[in-house]
C-alpha cells in the first residue's frame, strides 16, 4: 500500500472509531445523557485520536528509519573494491541502484530474466521504460538493485500490516475503555493542549533549526578556511570549485561585502528615514481625515508590492536612461530603490508611535503658544524618540537583509573602497550567487554562504533585540 | 527667541505698537516649511507608486496579446514521409523535416522566389521557432493530414510580435534593429491580407517556460505558486492558530513562554534569505527532499509566514472581550470549550485577515525560493508538489535576467498578473474586515 492510501485507511478507521465511540457512549447512557461524564462526541473523539495518532507516529518513524536501514544493508553487500571508493562515488552508485530498482518494478518477469542473463542490456531495457541511466550498470548493481527492491517491498508490506494493526488495536483498546464514569473530555482536552504546546514550540524549533543548520555548515567552512581570514579578510575572491578536486584556494574576506551592505543600507536609510518620518508626522499631526484616508493606504500599497517588482523597476528604468552613470552610481541607486521599499515601513511604525504620545503633552505645548511644528520638534519627537529609534533599528535590519532588489540591481564586484561611486555588492547577493546552480556541500565556495548567512542572522538579530529592548524600556514613560 | 522690551521703552513711546517682536513671522515660516516637508514626503511616496505602476503597466499590458500568423500549410508527403514508411515505422513522423514545411508555407504565402536563400531565411525567421514542433504534434496526432493543405495558426517570432505592437523604433538604422525593412514590408503585406493578427495571449497562462519569448508562459509558475499557497495555508493556519491560542489563553507566565514570545517577534524580522538557507540545509541537504520542489518551498514559506500569522492571531484573540470568556466559564464550559466554542469563532475574521496578508506576503517572496533551487528552467507543468516547479516571483526574476527585449514585456506582464493576485487577496482581507469587524 502506498503511504497516501495507508493514511486514508487510518483516517477511515479513525472516523469509524469516532462513530463507534459516540454510539457506544449513547448506548451506555441509555437515553439519559446526564449519566455520562462527557458529551458523547468526546468519547468518539477519544477513540478517533487513539486509533489515528499512534498509527501515524509509527508510519512516520518507519518512513524515516527504513530507508536508512535498507541503505546500510544494501551497501554492506557491496563488493570490497566498491567499498574502497570515496563516499561521493558510493552515493552516486547507490542512487543508480535506486533508479535500477525503480525500473525493475516496471518490467515483466520475462524481461527481468532477460536483463539478468545479459547485464549490459539493462540500460537500454530500462530506458525503454522511461528510466534513464547514466551508464551501463555493473553486475553487482543489478543484484543490489534486486535486494533493494525486495527489501523495499517487504518493508512496505510489513509497514502496511503494522500500521493497520496499530490503528485497529488503538481503536479497540480505547473503545473498551469507554464507560459512563470515564472522563473522556478531560483526556481529549489534555491531548489538545499537548498539540497546542507542540505548535507553539515550532517557533523555538525554527530558531534552533536556523542556528543549528547554519552553525554546522559554517563550522565545516571554518575547518577549511580559518575564521579570522573570513571575518577580517579584505579580499573577496572565492574562485570556482572544480568538480572532484580539492578546494582551489579562494579568498573569502567578509569586510568588502560588509562594507557594501552597510553602504547600501546607509544610503537606503538616508532617504527612507526623513521621507518616512515626515510622512508619518504630516499624517498624524496635520493631515485632514480625508487626506489621511487616501494617503495612508497608498503608502501601504508601496509596502505590499513584492520586492522583485522594485528590482525589476530598477533594472528597466536605470538600464536605458542612465546606463553610463549607473555603473558609477550603482550603490547609490540600489540604496535608493531599497529606500522606497522602506518608506512605508518607517512611516507606519513611527505613525503608531507618534499617535501614542499622550494628548496632554500636545495640548500643553500648544496652549503655551508653540506652533504645531515647534510642538512636534520640541515635545512630541523627544517623547516618541525611544520608539522611533527602535523603529529605525528594525528598518535598518530590513535594509541589511534585503535580497531581491540588490540581487537584481546591485553589482557583483566585491571591492573595498572609500569611493561610494564604485559598484559594490552585499552579503545577501553573495549568498544567492554562491548557492544558485549546481552545488556540493563539500566545497568552501558553497559553504561560505552559510557563514555569510549566520553573520547576517546575528547582525539583524542583535539589531532587533536591541530595538525591542529600547521600545520596551521606554514605552510606558508617559502613561 | 524673544526680545523682551523693557518697560521703560513702553513708557517712552506708548504710540508704538505694543506688540513684542517674538519672531512670529519667522516661526510661521518655519511652520510652513515643516508642513511643506511633510507634503513633499507624502508626494514623493505617492509619485513613486504611480511611476512604478505606470511603468509596469505601460511595459506589460501588451503581453496579454500575442501576434499570430495564420497561413495555409501544405503538408506534403514528399517532405515528411518521402519513402512512405509511416504505416510501418511511426518514428518517421517524429523525425521529419517540419522546418522545411513551415518555411515553404510562409515563402509561398509571401510569394518569394524559393531560390533566393537570404530572403527565404528572413521570411522563415518571422515565424516562431516553435512552429515546426507545433506542426509535428499536429501531424503525429492526425497522420491523415499528410498530403492535404490546412490553415495553421503559428505564433509570430518575438521580434515580429514587437514590431507589430509598434515597440520597435523604425527610425533606427536597419542594421541596429532586430527586424529588417523587408520583414516589416512582409508583415504589413500579411497584415493587410489578414494573415497576421493579434490574439489574446492564452499561452502566457498555460505554457511553461521557454527560451523563446513568444512561447514563454507562466503556466508552471502559476501552478507552482498555487501549490505553495495551498501548502502554506494548510500548514501555517492551523499551526499558527494553535500556537497563538496556547500563548494567549493557556500559557503560564514563565521564562519559557517569555522566551517563545521574544523568539516569535524576532523571527518575524529575520531576513527571508535566512529561511532559504534553513530550507536548503535542513529540508534538502538533511532530510533529502527533492530540489526545486514546491513542497520544500511551501515548508520554507510556512516557517516564514508563521510569525506574521501568530502575531495577527494573538491580536485578534486579545480583542475578544474578557466578558465573553467569563460568561462561558460561568456557564460551566471547560477552558478548552470556552476557547474553541466562543473565543475562536469571534476572533476568526481577524485571524483570516492576518492569514491572507501573510499569504500575500509569501506569494511575493523571492529570496528563499532562489536558494532552494526553484530558479529552474521548467517547461512541463508539475503534477504534484514533489515535481520541479517555479513560482511567480521567481519566474519574474528569471525573465528579468533575460537579455532579449521581448522578455521585458513578458516580465511586466507577469508582474501585472502577480500584482492582480495580490490586489485580489488584499481586497479579500479588507472585505472580510469590513464585513465582520466588531467593535466591543
Amino acid at each position: 500500500m502506498s503511504v497516501s492510501l495507508l493514511l486514508l485507511v487510518v483516517a477511515v478507521i479513525g472516523v469509524a472509531g469516532y462513530l463507534a465511540g459516540s454510539w457506544r457512549a449513547n448506548a451506555l447512557a441509555g437515553g439519559k445523557l446526564s449519566s455520562l461524564h462527557s458529551r458523547p462526541g468526546y468519547y468518539g473523539s477519544f477513540v478517533a485520536v487513539w486509533s489515528m495518532l499512534p498509527a501515524v507516529l509509527v508510519l512516520l518513524v518507519w518512513i524515516v528509519a527504513s530507508p536508512v536501514y535498507i541503505g546500510s544493508t544494501v551497501r554492506a553487500g557491496f563488493p570490497d573494491e566498491v567499498k574502497a571508493e570515496p563516499q561521493a562515488t558510493q552515493n552516486l552508485n547507490y542512487n543508480m541502484i535506486g533508479a535500477i530498482a525503480r525500473g525493475f518494478k516496471l518490467l515483466s518477469a520475462e524481461e527481468r530474466d532477460a536483463v539478468s542473463a545479459a547485464g549490459a542490456s539493462a540500460r537500454t531495457v530500462l530506458a525503454g521504460k522511461g528510466v534513464p541511466l547514466a551508464a551501463d550498470p555493473a553486475p553487482y548493481m543489478l543484484t543490489a538493485a534486486d535486494d533493494l527492491g525486495r527489501m523495499t517491498a517487504a518493508s512496505r508490506t510489513f509497514l502496511s500490516a503494522l500500521v493497520v494493526l496499530v490503528a485497529l488495536a488503538g481503536a479497540f483498546l480505547s473503545y473498551r475503555a469507554i464507560a459512563p464514569k470515564f472522563r473522556a473530555r478531560n483526556r481529549v482536552e489534555g491531548m489538545m493542549l499537548i498539540g497546542l504546546i507542540g505548535a507553539s514550540s515550532i517557533a523555538i524549533l525554527t530558531t534552533v533549526g536556523i542556528v543549528a543548520s547554519m552553525l554546522t555548515e559554517a563550522v565545516h567552512f571554518f575547518n577549511m578556511v580559518p575564521a579570522w581570514e573570513f571575518f577580517f579578510g579584505t579580499v573577496w575572491d572565492p574562485r570556482f570549485a572544480a568538480a572532484g578536486a580539492t578546494a582551489s584556494a579562494g579568498q573569502f574576506g567578509l569586510i568588502p561585502l560588509l562594507a557594501g551592505t552597510l553602504y547600501i543600507g546607509f544610503v537606503a536609510m538616508l532617504v527612507a528615514v526623513p521621507v518616512g518620518l515626515f510622512a508619518a508626522i504630516y499624517m498624524s499631526e496635520y493631515a485632514s481625515r480625508h487626506l489621511r484616508s487616501v494617503a495612508k493606504p497608498l503608502l501601504e500599497v508601496l509596502a505590499g508590492i513584492p520586492t522583485i517588482v522594485y528590482g525589476f523597476f530598477a533594472l528597466i528604468t536605470v538600464g536605458p536612461f542612465l546606463r553610463d552613470i549607473s555603473a558609477e552610481l550603482n550603490g547609490l541607486l540600489t540604496g535608493n530603490y531599497t529606500s522606497i521599499m522602506l518608506i512605508p515601513y518607517v512611516s507606519s511604525l513611527s505613525d503608531d508611535i507618534i499617535t501614542a504620545v499622550p494628548r496632554a503633552l500636545r495640548d500643553g505645548s500648544l496652549g503655551l503658544g508653540a506652533t504645531r511644528s515647534e510642538t512636534i520638534r520640541r515635545v512630541i519627537l523627544p517623547a516618541a524618540l525611544p520608539g522611533i529609534v527602535g523603529a529605525l533599528l528594525m528598518t535598518a535590519s530590513r535594509a541589511i537583509g534585503e535580497t531581491t532588489i540588490v540581487v537584481l540591481a546591485a553589482g557583483v564586484a566585491a571591492r573595498m573602497q572609500i569611493n561610494p561611486f564604485e559598484p559594490m555588492t552585499t552579503v545577501t547577493v553573495k549568498i544567492v550567487n554562491q548557492l544558485t546552480g549546481d552545488l556540493e556541500f563539500t566545497s568552501p565556495q558553497t559553504l561560505v554562504a552559510f557563514a555569510l548567512g549566520i553573520t547576517l542572522f546575528v547582525i539583524t538579530l542583535c539589531l532587533n533585540i536591541y530595538a525591542l529592548y529600547i521600545v520596551r524600556k521606554y514605552r510606558e514613560q508617559y502613561e | 527667541m524673544t526680545n523682551i522690551v523693557s518697560p521703560v521703552a513702553v513708557a517712552v513711546s506708548p504710540a508704538a505698537a505694543p506688540r513684542r517682536d517674538i519672531g512670529i513671522k519667522r516661526r510661521y515660516a518655519a511652520e510652513r516649511r515643516f508642513r511643506a516637508y511633510g507634503i513633499a514626503a507624502i508626494t514623493f511616496g505617492v509619485v513613486f507608486l504611480i511611476l512604478l505602476l505606470s511603468t509596469v503597466i505601460r511595459n506589460g499590458y501588451t503581453a496579454f496579446q500575442q501576434t499570430a500568423i495564420t497561413i495555409p500549410v501544405e503538408i506534403s508527403e514528399k517532405l515528411i514521409d518521402p519513402d512512405n514508411k509511416r504505416a510501418t515505422d511511426p518514428s518517421v513522423l517524429i523525425a521529419a523535416n517540419y522546418p522545411a514545411v513551415v518555411r515553404d508555407a510562409i515563402v509561398k504565402q509571401l510569394g518569394i522566389d524559393p531560390s533566393k536563400r537570404t530572403e527565404v531565411r528572413e521570411a522563415a525567421a518571422m515565424i516562431s521557432k516553435g512552429a515546426p514542433i507545433q506542426l509535428r504534434n499536429l501531424v503525429v496526432a492526425n497522420p491523415a493530414l499528410i498530403g492535404t493543405t490546412v490553415n495553421v495558426t503559428f505564433l509570430a517570432d518575438a521580434n515580429i510580435d514587437s514590431a507589430n505592437k509598434g515597440q520597435i523604433d523604425l527610425n533606427v538604422p536597419e542594421a541596429n534593429r532586430k527586424v529588417s525593412d523587408t520583414q516589416i514590408g512582409w508583415m504589413n503585406q500579411l497584415k493587410s491580407s489578414g494573415a497576421i493578427e493579434k490574439q489574446f495571449n492564452t499561452g502566457l497562462f498555460t505554457s511553461g517556460n521557454s527560451s523563446r519569448p513568444e512561447a514563454a508562459g507562466l503556466g508552471v509558475a502559476l501552478v507552482g505558486s498555487l501549490y505553495l499557497m495551498l501548502i502554506v495555508l494548510a500548514l501555517s493556519l492551523p499551526i499558527g492558530v494553535a500556537a497563538s491560542i496556547y500563548l494567549e489563553e493557556f500559557a503560564p507566565k514563565n521564562k519559557l513562554t517569555v522566551l517563545i514570545e521574544v523568539n516569535i517577534n524576532t523571527l518575524a524580522a529575520v531576513p527571508s534569505i535566512v529561511y532559504g538557507l534553513l530550507g536548503l540545509s535542513v529540508f534538502i541537504n538533511f532530510a533529502g527532499f527533492p530540489r526545486s520542489a514546491s513542497l520544500v518551498g511551501g515548508l520554507v514559506l510556512t516557517l516564514m509566514t508563521l510569525p506574521t500569522i501568530i502575531i495577527a492571531t494573538r491580536a485578534a484573540l486579545r480583542a475578544v472581550p474578557p466578558s465573553i470568556r467569563s460568561a462561558a466559564l460561568g456557564l460551566g464550559a471547560s477552558k478548552m470549550q470556552m476557547v474553541f466554542h466562543h473565543v475562536l469563532p469571534l476572533a476568526m475574521p481577524g485571524i483570516l485577515t492576518g492569514t491572507i496578508i501573510g499569504l500575500a506576503h509569501a506569494l511575493g517572496e523571492t529570496a528563499p525560493l532562489l536558494l532552494i533551487g526553484m530558479v529552474a528552467f521548467v517547461a512541463d507543468i508539475p503534477g504534484t508538489p514533489l515535481e520541479p516547479s517555479t513560482a511567480l516571483p521567481v519566474q519574474i526574476y528569471m525573465w528579468a535576467n533575460e537579455a532579449e527585449r521581448a522578455f521585458v514585456e513578458r516580465t511586466s506582464g507577469a508582474i501585472i498578473v502577480l500584482l492582480l493576485f495580490l490586489i485580489l487577496m488584499n481586497l479579500g482581507a479588507i472585505l472580510l474586515r469590513r464585513r465582520f469587524e466588531r467593535r466591543w
